[in-house]
């Protein structure tokens, strides 16, 4: 029984973190289109670590920022973190201390910065920051108004991301192997699904006679 | 018995309950509560108001020098010198604006926010109390905590404040959680118009955010002797503040329940009133 349960949990699992990840990259996209701005961004804060670790990025950064990690008290993402407040500032450049730690948490040093916390029930799970929305709009209420709702959309799916964790972790690495296995062959259809079947069956059969 | 009707010998909590001597306003209220008579001539000094957040750095021209600075050492839960300042920025931008508003207010920082907090609530509960045990008028909080353990005690607090006329200017949250203590009746609690006037503000007619103050591109201090431009609740509240900095200085006798009233009266109708 206890076995049945954890291959469950693991196929559960297997699979979802792509498609949670799916999920955050697509808030992020429409957050960065709704703003016109430069980038946008999702970061996760890791509790064990007290960092905060870019989870998604759509604009600038978004091949190289994703896994980053820096420290939770940080610039404005820090602000945000411990404050619960969302916020927007203007040239941070203008101080240069300030600049490098709002550098931080963006990849380069922006123009204009709204960020908002990711509150999840009690929790403070992480943040998101759009950066660049075009110089000439003045940031009004209403933007923080409106970043607090794609907040709330992200802040659902980090939470679900860590749940998926959690689970892999519990489950274990081996049975979570077999089961993305599972889930990828579960994903193919037609001639592949049926060529996957195959492989799997022969797979099965030769290991059991080892 | 005294000339309130009321029998010395008893304790303030049996009041008598019939007696038409309690229905009367206090003697300094005045007929007309206006602006000139709320805050006229005043610069909030000798008020003494206390910024609950990530340390103020006293050294910035904008804020001006502060009359103490202390810390929640949160492994022993204690309170204790502040050496470090602002670890943010975040209080030192609040403090600004209340400076500003209120020039000769007295100012005290309890850092509760940064490097080395758990973030968890413990802290922003121990750094209120010592602002309210320190006898503040006016504590400014532009932070809130969504930790259900933290509310009782958190209310508890907000009442003490409340009924030794210490009063709570909280940030509200503009966001679809359950975050304290703004939400609580016993405090101010203050979200942002994209007015430019540093003293307008309104009455909300649907509470429970119950006040909008100047929060939207408002020029703040910055660690490091800087300026930056900012927007969010954070930057309302602190105004709010700096004018109940101004109408104690001058009606020192107000209690919070009054003061609201005060500020509903006078507050802006429309237009700049900065």
């Amino acid at each position: 029984m206890a076995d049945d349960l954890r291959a469950a949990v693991a196929a559960g699992v297997a699979g979802s973190e792509g498609a949670h990840r799916e999920l955050l990259q697509s808030v992020v996209e429409v957050a960065r289109a709704i703003f016109a701005a430069r980038a946008a961004s999702i970061f996760l804060f890791d509790e064990a670590t007290d960092e905060l670790v870019f989870e998604a990025v759509a604009g600038h950064g978004e091949t190289s920022l994703v896994g980053n990690r820096f420290p939770s008290s940080r610039g404005i993402a820090g602000w945000v973190l411990v404050t619960r407040q969302p916020i927007a500032i203007e040239d941070p450049a203008t101080d240069k201390r300030f600049a490098s730690e709002v550098a931080a948490s963006t990849g380069y040093t922006p123009g204009k910065l709204l960020a908002c916390p990711l509150l999840h029930g009690e929790r403070s799970v992480g943040v998101i920051e759009v950066l660049d929305p075009p110089a000439s709009r003045r940031v009004t209420a209403a933007d923080l108004d409106m970043l607090g709702l794609f907040a709330n959309q992200a802040a659902i799916a980090l939470d679900l991301i860590m749940r998926n964790r959690r689970a892999a972790a519990a489950v274990g690495g081996e049975a979570t192997a077999v089961a993305s296995l599972a889930a990828v062959v579960d994903g193919l259809d037609g001639p592949q699904r049926d060529a996957a079947d195959r492989m799997v069956a022969a797979l099965a059969e030769l290991l059991d006679q080892s | 018995m005294s000339d309130t009707g009321h029998d010395e010998e008893l304790p303030a909590w049996s009041l008598p309950t019939s007696g038409a001597a309690h229905a009367v306003r206090p003697a300094w209220w005045s007929e007309r509560i206006d602006r000139e008579w709320a805050w006229g001539a005043s610069t909030g000094e000798g008020v003494a108001v206390a910024v609950v957040d990530s340390g103020v750095d006293g050294e910035h021209p904008a804020v001006g020098g502060i009359q103490r600075a202390v810390a929640v050492d949160d492994d022993a839960e204690s309170i204790i010198d502040d050496e470090e300042g602002d670890v943010c920025g975040h209080g030192t931008a609040c403090a600004g604006i209340i400076r500003a508003l209120a020039p000769g207010c007295d100012l005290y920082s309890a850092r509760v926010l940064g490097p080395g907090y758990t973030g968890s609530g413990g802290a922003l509960l121990d750094g209120l109390e010592w602002a309210i045990e320190s006898g503040a008028r006016v504590v400014n909080l532009s932070l809130s905590t969504t930790k259900s353990e933290f509310v009782g005690r958190l209310h508890e607090l907000a009442d003490r404040a409340y009924f030794q006329r210490t009063v709570l200017i909280a940030s509200a949250h503009n966001m679809p959680v359950n975050s304290y203590p703004w939400r609580f009746a016993s405090v101010i609690s203050v979200g942002s118009h994209d007015g430019d006037g540093e003293r307008e503000f309104y009455v909300n007619a649907d509470p429970p955010v119950e006040f909008f103050a100047r929060g939207v591109d408002v020029e703040v201090a910055w660690p490091g002797e800087g300026v930056i431009r900012a927007t969010g609740n954070s930057f309302a509240a602190p105004h709010i503040a700096g004018m109940c900095a101004l109408i104690l200085a001058k009606h020192p006798e107000l209690t919070p329940f009054e003061l609201k009233s005060v500020l509903a009266q006078i507050a802006s109708t429309g237009g700049n009133d900065g």
